[in-house]
């Protein structure tokens, strides 16, 4: 604290002007909500640090931080080996968790289950009656009614695109040749809808329409959601929980770079993927490069509380001793930072 | 340069004049220069834009070359295969459904302002016309999409059907798709169309329409054989106005579109204008190719643009000519 002090006051004596200490950041839009929640609640907590974040989108994210304009990137997936090549030392910190809901609009049937294989027909265009047998079999005691099945879909480019067709790549060999995976596909069958606001417009709108959106997105509006088949075999609502319970059991390589989709565990909701940040394992500068492990520290430790009021699933435990390490393997002018407050 | 030689071949007999004309002369020159400046600037920029975007279009162009990628009807991202076909079909016929309905509907809305409507409610009218044109598209793409696409999905599109004799008019009614952007970029340009036409109405010489009533015109046959004649050229120009918006419309077309890169040719199906898919994927657009193919899009839609000015200046030009020849 007394450090605390005289650091700001030896700011304030040295250079009025630059009291502010300014860290930029460029990136997804998806975890937008959580990170301005964290900044504004770490520039309570550390008033001269400020952040400016520009929620640009994943892939811009990715350029900035490696053509070095901003401190820090942030995605929502990882970085693919072409892309770390141009900058070796970026870190992927995980943050937060996601989940991409499925969601549907028939007033008769409150609750759904889907198992991988209909759910990927479905966006084929091959299941089109929600009275489809295979729908049915899953669903003892719901009413479906024999109405057409109108696929709504992303029309922007979205990392929540990549996670969902990344889910049906892995449980779907045939949408693995048809369609594959990316976060702007060539949808086989429906309509587009700009954002998950869009979606979900067109889906309140069609009879009979059936969609995805992120997690977030689908508990603050209400949106009724599928419980869906894991690799496990059991059926899992989205939740808060769920999600976390995606990257409880999987296989994290070193790097953090991962697709959590289908991933194993009873309790695991198959489409869930982490958001990261992405730092510089060599900081250049002292005091910013100082600030912003602190504040990573931080964001994986208090800020995880944050989480979940945003409706954002927490990082479960593994994940955050995991966190731990990269953050500390960081260093500032090629020494490690003293992180004594945890 | 031109501007500038011009000015001063004229400004050379004033020179010996007046006491004062020596420094008049070189106002006139700094006044030359510096709009000539100006002018040379806008084409810079306009050329500077142009360039750009080809150097940024070049590797997709480059693969598919110029007509393979015009003619091409897939494009798909994953696979990076980019084709402009469905962008442009679904451009056009937005923008021809758009004009077709707009352009009777904002000059009847003019010759009303202009000849019929009761002087104290004239003011009014305007301002509520005004009102249109200053509405953010976002909003018209709200609307669009929770009131005039339900409207068209559950009473227009099902009355269309019957005439599913023309393929015009076949498929599900989805409410969103080409006709529900055309619609909405229709009531888009409405505004922009009906007060330029008022402003050509106003500038028909009252003698005209006197010497026609006095003929023995109705008011209607005098707004038919005097006014209307006389302005054509004009509301040509603002058709022209029009259809420049609704072809470049991204926001409000990208809401009620449906955003499907398909070649239809009903009007039902959902579809994909150029800077809708710009304004879609360029965010998130990460390789080379793709951001290429966006970028090629974008130099289309400039030259689709141009091309359409051109011809409806080319028109407006035959219409005058005519006008002015069976005037005379």
């Amino acid at each position: 604290m007394i450090r605390k002090v005289t650091t700001l006051a030896a700011f304030l004596v040295a250079a009025p002007a630059l009291a502010a200490l300014l860290v930029n950041g460029a990136g997804a839009t998806f975890p937008f909500p959580l990170y301005s929640k964290w900044f504004s609640a770490y520039n309570k907590l550390n008033p001269e640090m400020q952040f400016n974040y520009q929620s640009i989108g994943s892939g811009g994210g990715i350029q900035q931080i490696t053509a070095g304009t901003v401190d820090f990137g942030a995605s929502d997936a990882p970085m693919s080996d072409a892309e770390l090549l141009k900058a070796p030392d970026l870190l992927h910190i995980p943050t937060a968790m996601g989940a991409v809901v499925v969601t549907w609009n028939l007033p008769s049937v409150k609750a759904l289950k889907l198992t991988p294989d209909v759910l990927a027909d479905v966006f084929l265009g091959q299941v089109t009656k929600w009275n489809d047998a295979r729908i049915a079999k899953e669903n003892p005691g719901v009413t479906l009614p024999d109405q057409s099945i109108a696929v709504v879909h992303r029309s922007d480019g979205s990392g929540t695109t990549a996670i969902f067709t990344d889910y049906l790549a892995k449980v779907s060999p045939a949408w693995k040749t048809a369609v594959g995976a990316g976060k702007s596909v060539k949808w086989p069958a429906g309509l587009g809808a700009k954002g998950n606001e869009g979606v979900t417009g067109q889906i309140k709108q069609i009879p009979g329409a059936i969609g995805y959106v992120e997690l977030v997105y689908a508990q603050e509006n209400k949106l009724p959601s599928a419980a869906l088949k894991n690799r496990a075999g059991k059926f899992v609502e989205p939740t808060i929980a769920s999600t976390s319970a995606a990257a409880v059991g999987a296989q994290i390589p070193a790097d953090m770079r991962v697709s959590l989709t289908d991933a194993p565990g009873a309790e695991a909701y198959p489409i869930a993927s982490l958001t990261y940040l992405l730092v510089h394992k060599n900081q250049t500068d002292a005091a910013k490069g100082k600030a912003l492990v602190e504040f990573l520290w931080w964001a994986i430790h208090d800020g995880q509380k944050l989480a979940a009021p945003l409706y954002y699933a927490p990082l479960p435990a593994p994940v955050v001793t995991r966190d731990e390490a990269l953050v500390k393997s960081i260093t500032v002018e090629g020494k490690p930072v003293s992180l004594g407050r945890g | 340069m031109a501007a500038a030689n011009s000015s001063t071949s004229e400004s050379i007999p004033v020179t010996p004049a007046a006491p004062g004309g020596r420094r008049a002369f070189s106002g006139d020159r700094v006044y030359a220069g510096a709009l000539a400046a100006a002018g040379i600037a806008i084409l810079l920029v306009a050329l500077l834009i142009a360039a750009t975007t080809a150097n940024t279009a070049r590797p997709a162009l480059a693969r598919a070359g110029l007509w393979g990628f015009i003619t091409g009807r897939d494009w798909n991202p994953v696979e990076d295969i980019y084709g402009a076909l469905p962008f442009i079909w679904g451009t056009l016929v937005t923008s021809v459904v758009a004009i077709v309905l707009a352009v009777p509907v904002a000059v009847a809305f003019a010759i009303f302002l202009v000849e019929f409507a009761p002087s104290r409610s004239r003011s009014l009218l305007r301002f509520v016309m005004e009102l249109l044109a200053s509405i953010p598209s976002v909003v018209y793409g709200l609307w669009g999409l929770f009131v005039l696409v339900p409207l068209l999905r559950e009473h227009v599109e099902p009355a269309l059907g019957r005439f599913s004799f023309l393929p015009l008019f076949r498929g599900a009614p989805l409410g969103v798709g080409t006709l529900a952007a055309g619609v909405l970029l229709a009531i888009m340009i409405l505004p922009t169309i009906a007060s330029v036409s008022v402003e050509v109405l106003r500038t028909v010489p009252s003698t005209l329409r006197e010497g026609a009533l006095a003929l023995g015109a109705t008011r209607w046959e005098a707004v038919r054989i005097a006014a209307l004649p006389y302005g054509r050229a004009g509301i040509f120009g603002a058709a022209l106005l029009g259809l420049g918006r609704a072809l470049g419309e991204t926001m409000a077309a990208t809401m009620v579109i449906g955003n499907s890169p398909e070649i239809s040719a009903s009007l039902f199906a959902p579809g994909y204008s150029l800077p809708s898919i710009i304004a879609n994927e360029f965010s998130e657009a990460t390789s080379a190719l793709h951001i290429g193919a966006l970028a090629a899009l974008g130099l289309i839609l400039f030259v689709v643009a141009l091309i359409l000015n051109i011809a409806a200046r080319l028109l407006v030009r035959a219409v005058v000519g005519k006008f002015e020849r069976s005037s005379s």
